[in-house]
């Protein structure tokens, strides 16, 4: 365990360098939280100019502003940056200073070895563990969100029509048809965008359980006739490759929606893995000229077969294929807003304090699963998390279906069932009545078969009340029960001084509970009001 | 007046009774069985004072005055949140009321027994007196066994009553208590008082009646201390049944069949109530009587994920953007006194236009239908306060789940976990909602100390918290 502090640790965010990245790790928001957790910011000058954050708003929150990006790194403790660090920027990272970024540690292992042989800590945000506590920081989550939203107002912004359906005085626009493929993050939150848009928005999904969520969001999950052959939650809630049956259902069921389909959204992406290619040349050709396709796993090769990383095209037949990979960065303010607040729970976690410490505690599942260099040496890839990110599937029993018969021959059993029962305890109570009547005197007799017809009205009655008038049910039968009364009348007037006084303390108490109980049921029973 | 008149007067009373309890069945109908109920009651007890052999009528007098002025005064300013302890007071005279007329009547016993043996002069008694005077060998031993089950029902009824209304006032510490030995004391008390009542049989011994009197009065004690906080549904319901019984085992000491007929209906009404209570909690009444919940039969399900808490603007942002709403009260809504800023909340989400329905469970609160009562107080339309059953299957399409103050009732432990304690209890299933939200004081455990896994889901938000301060809190954001 490392654990930084003694003099105001400070977290500085760099302007990011690499072209076109607009967004920025520390808002002024952010940083006001920060400071809560006893830390001082500081910020590179410029750094969230392109997000929408000028200088200004960083120093009237008490963020230090320094000129250069090589100031910055000395000054701050912890550096928090959105994208890896680039060759120049991890050379100037030192011994015990930590950064927290993206990083993609499998695919950049030379960087790997350089923030090692600086003896930086590195907190890779693309490596949090996809757990429910860790759900606050999962930067790739709140990321793909927005890029989710993007690529449906990117599309828009390329589709020539309306998505929602009108009709208007000029004419009847038919409304637009929306395929999204892959229902990650991205592919739900780009199913909600179209849907509100008004777009006719039909899903799909190699794991048949995300079939609900795409349908919550308002969506049509595109079925496939195929055996489940994965279970989505053996692999941290990602996709998996799918064998190639699989693969031949699922393009030929593509191929057979490619004409309808205005906007297609691609978002397949499997771990590890270059993207698949799910969106192939001649569905592109099938689709109408105007249509869009918007690629968002362009960066990893892209699920189109058209699509050209950072560009967007038209095929020959006039559909527009999207391949920008940079669709957070494209929406700066929100992006940056979100994913600064993924960095402050992150730093919350790393400050159990709450005094200002960096607490770099490799014990906890999260911080482990996310550092990819500490103290020195390689932390990547991390032991696999003690908690499973999403319970396995339990496969569900089915309630077995009873034919007709079955039905019948149970109905006929718990009849006969409750026929006995009922019996039997009529024979118990008949031989009980017969017992009592042999030695009991006529007059208790008559007495008792007042007593049991009472019992059983009183069944009888008490089963009907409804439920929300118990407790009036109670007052107004403590007032009853206030009829004992009665017998305290009966005995006062019958003699001796100690019967006299007992009796009259009776007839007192009694009638606190008649005059308390009803009129304490009346006021109940007059709050009850209909809307 | 003629015992023909005062029988008649009975048969009235009896009747209005019945059409009384049955007029509960709705809450219209209700308004109009108070009166049948009240009616009865002065029919029984006028045609009593006026019957033959009946003396003292000043004191009488004077005695329900005094009473009825305490009624008055105790009905008029009792808080409806708290009901369970004013229900558990009132049982308690009834108890204490049996005790006494047992009492007496074993006493007028003692007086007329010499002069009956001696075949002495028997016009002279009157009232009780001379009824007693009337009976022959058999119906004189009859009656010492009616007046000691009287008196020993009624002895239970007034301290456990006593102890229930310490422990609902919050006098007596709610958790279970028991003396070393536990039940084989109750046991053996019991034991001992059946042992009483063979002594008392053959001798008539006063010393007899009066040591059962102090044992049963330790039975009731002792059991009801031994019941824990969230059982008292079943405890007060309990002790309703009892001092229905106690009366009609009056009735019989006295041969007055009102007094037989009220206290069966009174003695069933509790039995059904406790067996309703008992149900809703999935465990059997023995158990609820034994205290504390049963053993578990394996190590508790675990749970994974974190509580999440949300302050009031996250809630009211939830709720304004929701458009169907459902409200959990608990027995911690109740000690929050927080009812009335609950029905502001639904006063003001239903001007918005929402679908806002309350889902009370059985047992929720301290007394079987306690919610509904607080929340009819406060002016919530009876007709959006559903039962558990009726709006269980509407969760999954509800767009948020407030839980005010409760926990074992919205437990999902009870339908997913096999070893928790209250496995199989019927459940309102809030966590399938789509976001839920839970109002709560503090990250412990309930009464039963038993983890809820609903407040580690991912739909849960826990907004920390005195009910009522944080609901004030909430009220002004709403739009």
């Amino acid at each position: 365990m490392n654990i930084e502090g003694g003099h105001g640790v400070k977290i500085g965010a760099p302007k990011e360098i690499f072209a076109g990245e607009a967004r920025v790790a520390m808002t002024p928001d952010s940083a006001v939280q920060l400071k809560k957790l006893g830390y001082d910011c500081v910020i590179e000058t410029g750094a969230g100019a392109a997000a929408g954050f000028a200088d200004a708003a960083y120093e009237a929150v008490g963020v230090e502003v320094v000129k250069t990006a090589a100031a910055l790194f000395k000054a701050a403790d912890v550096v928090v940056k959105v994208r890896g660090p680039e060759d120049v920027e991890a050379k100037r990272l030192r011994d015990g200073q930590t950064l927290i970024s993206f990083f993609y540690p499998a695919q950049n292992a030379e960087l790997l070895e350089t923030c090692k042989g600086r003896g930086a800590n590195v907190i890779a945000m693309d490596m949090v563990p996809r757990i429910s506590r860790a759900q606050k920081m999962d930067a790739l989550s709140s990321m793909a969100n927005i890029a989710g939203y993007r690529a449906v107002i990117e599309a828009a912004n390329n589709f020539g029509r309306f998505f929602t359906g009108q009709v208007t005085a000029a004419g009847k626009v038919p409304p637009a048809k929306v395929l999204i493929v892959g229902a990650g993050v991205a592919g739900l939150a780009a199913i909600g965008t179209a849907t509100s848009l008004g777009a006719i928005t039909y899903a799909f999904d190699v794991r048949p359980e995300v079939a609900e969520q795409i349908e919550s969001m308002g969506a049509n999950f595109v079925y496939l006739e195929f055996e489940p052959t994965q279970d989505g939650a053996a692999t941290g809630g990602y996709a998996a490759p799918s064998s190639p049956e699989f693969r031949e259902k699922q393009l030929a069921k593509f191929r057979e929606l490619a004409p309808d389909m205005d906007i297609v959204i691609t978002t397949a992406l499997i771990p590890g893995r270059p993207a698949p290619k799910l969106w192939l040349e001649d569905m592109v050709k099938a689709m109408k000229p105007g249509s869009v396709v918007v690629d968002l796993a362009a960066e990893r090769g892209g699920n189109c077969d058209l699509t050209i990383p950072d560009q967007k095209i038209v095929s020959d037949n006039g559909v527009t294929v999207v391949g920008y990979t940079d669709f957070p960065s494209r929406m700066a303010a929100q992006a940056s807003t979100l994913y600064s607040n993924n960095i402050r729970h992150m730093l919350t976690d790393l400050t159990p304090g709450k005094d200002g410490v960096v607490v770099h505690n490799m014990e906890d599942d999260v911080i482990r699963g996310a550092t990819v260099t500490y103290q020195g040496a390689i932390t990547f890839p991390p032991p696999p998390p003690k908690i499973a990110a999403i319970a396995a599937a339990k496969p569900k029993p089915k309630a077995k279906e009873l034919t007709p018969e079955e039905k019948r021959a149970a109905e006929k059993a718990a009849f006969q069932q409750a026929t006995k029962s009922q019996v039997t305890l009529l024979a118990v109570g008949t031989l009980v009545m017969l017992l009592i009547g042999a030695v009991a005197p006529a007059d208790f007799m008559s007495h008792f078969i007042v007593f049991a017809l009472a019992c059983f009205v009183g069944f009888q009655v008490i089963w009907n009340v409804s439920h929300a008038l118990h407790t009036p049910l109670m007052a107004v039968t403590n007032a009853i029960s206030g009829i004992i009364i009665l017998g305290a009348l009966l005995q006062i007037g019958s003699g001796s001084g100690l019967v006299v006084v007992l009796a009259s303390v009776a007839v007192l108490i009694a009638s606190i509970n008649i005059v308390g109980g009803f009129l304490v049921t009346r006021r109940m029973l007059a709050m009850f009001q209909k809307s | 007046m003629s015992i023909g008149i005062v029988s008649a007067a009975y048969i009235a009373a009896a009747i209005l009774f019945i059409l009384s309890l049955g007029g509960l069945s709705g809450q219209e109908s209700a308004k109009r069985a108070v009166w049948y109920g009240i009616t009865g009651m002065a029919l029984a007890v006028l045609a009593t004072v006026i019957g033959p052999g009946i003396g003292h009528e000043f004191l009488i007098v004077l005695m329900v005055a005094i009473g009825a002025a305490v009624g008055t005064y105790v009905a008029s300013k009792v808080e409806m949140t708290q009901m369970p302890q004013l229900v558990a007071a009132l049982h308690s005279f009834v108890g204490l009321a049996a005790v006494f007329i047992g009492l007496n009547a074993d006493l007028e016993l003692g007086r007329v027994l010499p002069a009956l043996l001696a075949h002495g002069d028997l016009a002279q008694f009157t009232g009780f007196a001379a009824k007693v005077a009337a009976k022959d060998a058999v119906e004189l031993s009859m009656l010492k066994v009616e007046l000691f089950l009287g008196v020993f029902i009624g002895a239970i009824t007034f301290t456990g009553s006593v102890v229930a209304f310490g422990k609902l006032a919050g006098k007596i510490d709610g958790k279970p208590k028991k003396l070393p030995g536990g039940h084989m004391i109750n046991a053996t008390a019991l034991a001992a008082s059946v042992i009483l009542l063979f002594v008392f049989y053959a001798t008539g011994s006063m010393w007899s009646l009066l040591l059962m009197t102090v044992i049963a009065g330790f039975i009731g004690w002792h059991l009801i201390m031994g019941i824990g906080g969230a059982d008292m549904p079943v405890v007060v319901s309990m002790l309703n049944s009892y001092s229905g019984w106690a009366a009609a085992a009056i009735g019989f000491t006295l041969g007055n069949d009102l007094l037989i007929v009220t206290g069966a209906l009174v003695g069933s009404s509790g039995a059904i109530l406790s067996y309703i209570m008992c149900k809703a909690m999935n465990r059997s009444f023995i158990s609820v009587i034994l205290g504390g919940f049963g053993g578990t039969t394996g190590p508790a399900m675990e749970i994974s994920g974190e509580m999440v808490a949300i302050d009031s603007d996250g809630v009211a942002a939830a709720l304004n953007d929701a458009d169907s709403v459902i409200i959990v009260p608990g027995y911690g809504m109740a000690v929050a006194q927080a009812q009335q800023a609950v029905s502001e909340l639904t006063r003001k989400l239903r001007a918005a236009g929402k679908n806002v329905r309350f889902g009370i469970h059985p047992v929720a609160g301290r007394l079987p239908g306690h919610m509904n009562v607080l929340l009819a107080e406060a002016k919530v339309p009876y007709d959006i306060v559903l039962e558990m059953d009726e709006i269980n299957d509407d969760f999954p399409n509800t767009d948020v789940a407030i839980v005010i103050g409760s926990n074992d009732i919205v437990n999902p432990a009870a339908e997913e976990d096999p070893n928790s304690p209250i496995a199989g209890m019927p459940v309102l299933e809030v966590w399938k909602a789509k976001q839920v939200i839970v109002m709560k004081r503090g990250q412990g455990t309930g009464y039963s100390g038993i983890e809820n896994p609903l407040f580690y889901k991912e739909n849960t938000r826990m907004f920390y918290g005195d009910a009522k301060k944080s609901l004030d809190e909430l009220l002004p954001k709403i739009a």
